[in-house]
């Protein structure tokens, strides 16, 4: 239910504008992975690059490979949609369909890939949900909107839609900007858990978090503005905390960047 | 709401200056709540006036009917001896016509308002909002005449084919084949293009409002451009679209001109819509105003209040259907 992420040569554009330059990285399977730097630099366009969201914005393009075991995502005969449908994303500020039940919200993506069949929806919502330590809290109100839920819950919410469909790779940006301390804990066991089953990439600016929850950290940096974000260095979370073998991690971990 | 509003805000008084707590004498604040509380007032004053004067005109004319109000489909409040008239056939017209033209309407309206919100690309959706705006601002009548004089002629063609093959579903069956098509169906196509600008242009800025982050987890999860607008922007877009049919729908209803043109009138009722003849309420007021007598008039008043409760119904029905999901309306998200 995992698989390997392997990035090489990869740079995204807004129109003319280069947003990341050149990155190459692995992403090995049923890990977390943190992606940490300044604001700017491109750790989300590059999240959006690995399901293929990037060009979903007007004049948004990407060159380079993404491989996902064998398969590259940008290959000329690859469907985005189908792509989108083997890495799930959660998003930043929580987007529940506000239209939508809570069931109806977890059975979203299982629904567009035409499962109609009540018995499955029910087992997976049920799962998902659980999946998502959210079950507890919802389980007699399934039937009530989604967007009634507080704003941890309602991320937890959009884990399980995400999870629903048994996607390869997760990725995550920023899930807990929009959360309370005692929220972004329970999303942060809950990243433990999920690393068992999939194969994890979190955006985060906590770098209290990308300690706590990641194996391995990525950090990302921008020569100037204006200028291209590019990776720096990736390392087991461990040694970019305590011995970065860049200069400028270090700076940046330290807080003496800029 | 001016009780909680902080003082700050409304710290230019002598009293706050001089460094003292007491004092309330914010007259900007007090001037535009006397101005806005007045509007509204006035506003109820004029719907009551209206309201008054049309119950009271329309209950001497109807004591004066000889005849049963609403069943009735003869229109003849002037004969002296006998006063007689009816609503049936004006509210089946209105009814019909306006059926037709939401039918037609509603939902190539959606297909433009998508189709610029979320398909054409910007430098050609610009301009073709833009066209869409203008054919609202085109005055009702220039509407009739082109009705008149593109619509029911080119319309004879369609007419004879609809009688050929779907004659059986007895709506499209019509017995004087080859009349002029002064029908109440060529009334509703015509009354459909007429509303399409306007259900249009709503529409389009309530898909516009759908937001990115709703946009990008229904493609997130897999879903293709057509499955997006179907979980996120439809869903989130229905209350305005609803709202949008009903101003349609309200001018349809009402579309004088236009239709006292193109339809010819007469005291028939039929279910073939293909027949010419029918009429509409407002139709009805405009072609009898002029020759009718005191009476007559206030016969024509007690019309115009049978349309202005329908189109009540059909709105309040219209907030019900709304208010019942507004739970899930998306506005507390």
């Amino acid at each position: 239910m995992a698989k390997r992420i392997d990035v090489s040569g990869l740079s995204a554009y807004y129109g003319a504008t280069k947003a990341i330059e050149d990155i190459s990285m692995t992403v090995e399977p049923r890990s977390v992975t943190a992606f940490i730097g300044p604001s700017g630099c491109g750790k989300s366009t590059f999240l959006r690059t690995l399901n293929r969201m990037h060009e979903v914005i007007p004049g948004a393009r990407v060159e380079g490979k993404v491989l996902l075991d064998d398969e590259n995502l940008y290959g000329s005969n690859v469907d985005p949609v189908a792509v989108r449908r083997t890495v799930g994303m959660v998003f930043q500020r929580p987007n529940p369909f506000p239209t939508m039940s809570i069931y109806d919200n977890v059975a979203a993506g299982l629904k567009l890939a035409g499962v109609r069949k009540k018995s499955v929806l029910d087992g997976v919502v049920e799962n998902s949900l659980k999946g998502a330590n959210l079950w507890k809290e919802v389980s007699g109100r399934l039937n009530k909107p989604g967007a009634g839920l507080s704003g941890g819950q309602q991320q937890r919410l959009c884990i399980a839609r995400a999870i629903a469909v048994e996607p390869q790779v997760l990725l995550m940006d920023e899930p807990c900007s929009a959360l309370d301390p005692i929220s972004t804990l329970a999303i942060e066991d809950l990243i433990g858990e999920l690393k068992e089953r999939f194969t994890i990439v979190i955006v985060t600016h906590n770098m209290q978090q990308a300690a706590r929850v990641s194996d391995r950290t990525a950090f990302f940096n921008l020569a100037g503005v204006g200028q291209p974000g590019k990776l720096v260095e990736l390392d087991d979370t461990q040694r970019i905390f305590s011995n970065p073998s860049v200069q400028a991690t270090e700076d940046y971990i330290s807080g003496r960047f800029g | 709401m001016t009780s909680s509003t902080p003082d700050s805000s409304g710290g230019r008084t002598t009293a706050s200056r001089t460094g003292s707590l007491q004092g309330n004498s914010r007259r900007g604040d007090r001037l535009f709540f006397a101005a806005s509380a007045g509007s509204g007032i006035l506003l109820l004053v004029i719907m009551a006036a209206i309201a008054g004067f049309l119950l009271y005109r329309s209950g001497i004319a109807i004591s004066h009917d000889k005849t049963n109000f609403f069943t009735t489909f003869e229109w003849d409040p002037d004969n002296i001896l006998k006063p007689s008239f009816g609503i049936a056939v004006l509210a089946f017209g209105t009814i019909v016509s306006g059926f037709i033209a939401m039918v037609i309407a509603v939902p190539l309206a959606i297909g433009i308002a998508l189709f610029i919100s979320h398909y054409a690309p910007r430098k050609i959706a610009q301009p073709f909002a833009y066209l869409v705006d203008l054919l609202a601002a085109v005055p009702s009548i220039v509407y009739g005449l082109w009705g008149a004089l593109f619509l029911v002629p080119h319309l004879a063609g369609l007419n004879s084919w609809l009688n050929t093959y779907l004659g059986w579903t007895y709506i499209f069956q019509t017995t004087h084949t080859g009349a002029p098509a002064r029908n109440l169906f060529t009334t509703g196509i015509l009354l459909a293009i007429m509303i399409l600008p306007i259900i249009t242009a709503v529409s389009r800025e309530v898909f516009r409002q759908v937001p990115r982050s709703h946009e990008e987890a229904a493609l997130a999860l897999g879903a293709t451009r057509w499955e997006m607008i179907r979980t996120a922007v439809l869903p989130f877009g229905r209350p305005g679209v609803i709202s949008a049919s009903m101003l349609g729908l309200g001018r349809a209803l009402g579309e004088t001109m236009a239709v006292a043109i193109v339809l010819s009138s007469s005291n028939v009722l039929s279910l073939h819509i293909l027949d010419a003849g029918g009429g509409t309420f407002a139709q009805n007021i405009a072609l009898k105003y002029n020759e009718a007598g005191l009476p007559g008039k206030d016969a024509l008043m007690a019309s115009g209040l049978v349309l202005f409760v329908i189109t009540l119904l059909v709105n309040g029905g219209a907030r019900l259907i709304i208010a019942r999901r507004k739970e899930y309306s998306g506005a507390n998200a």
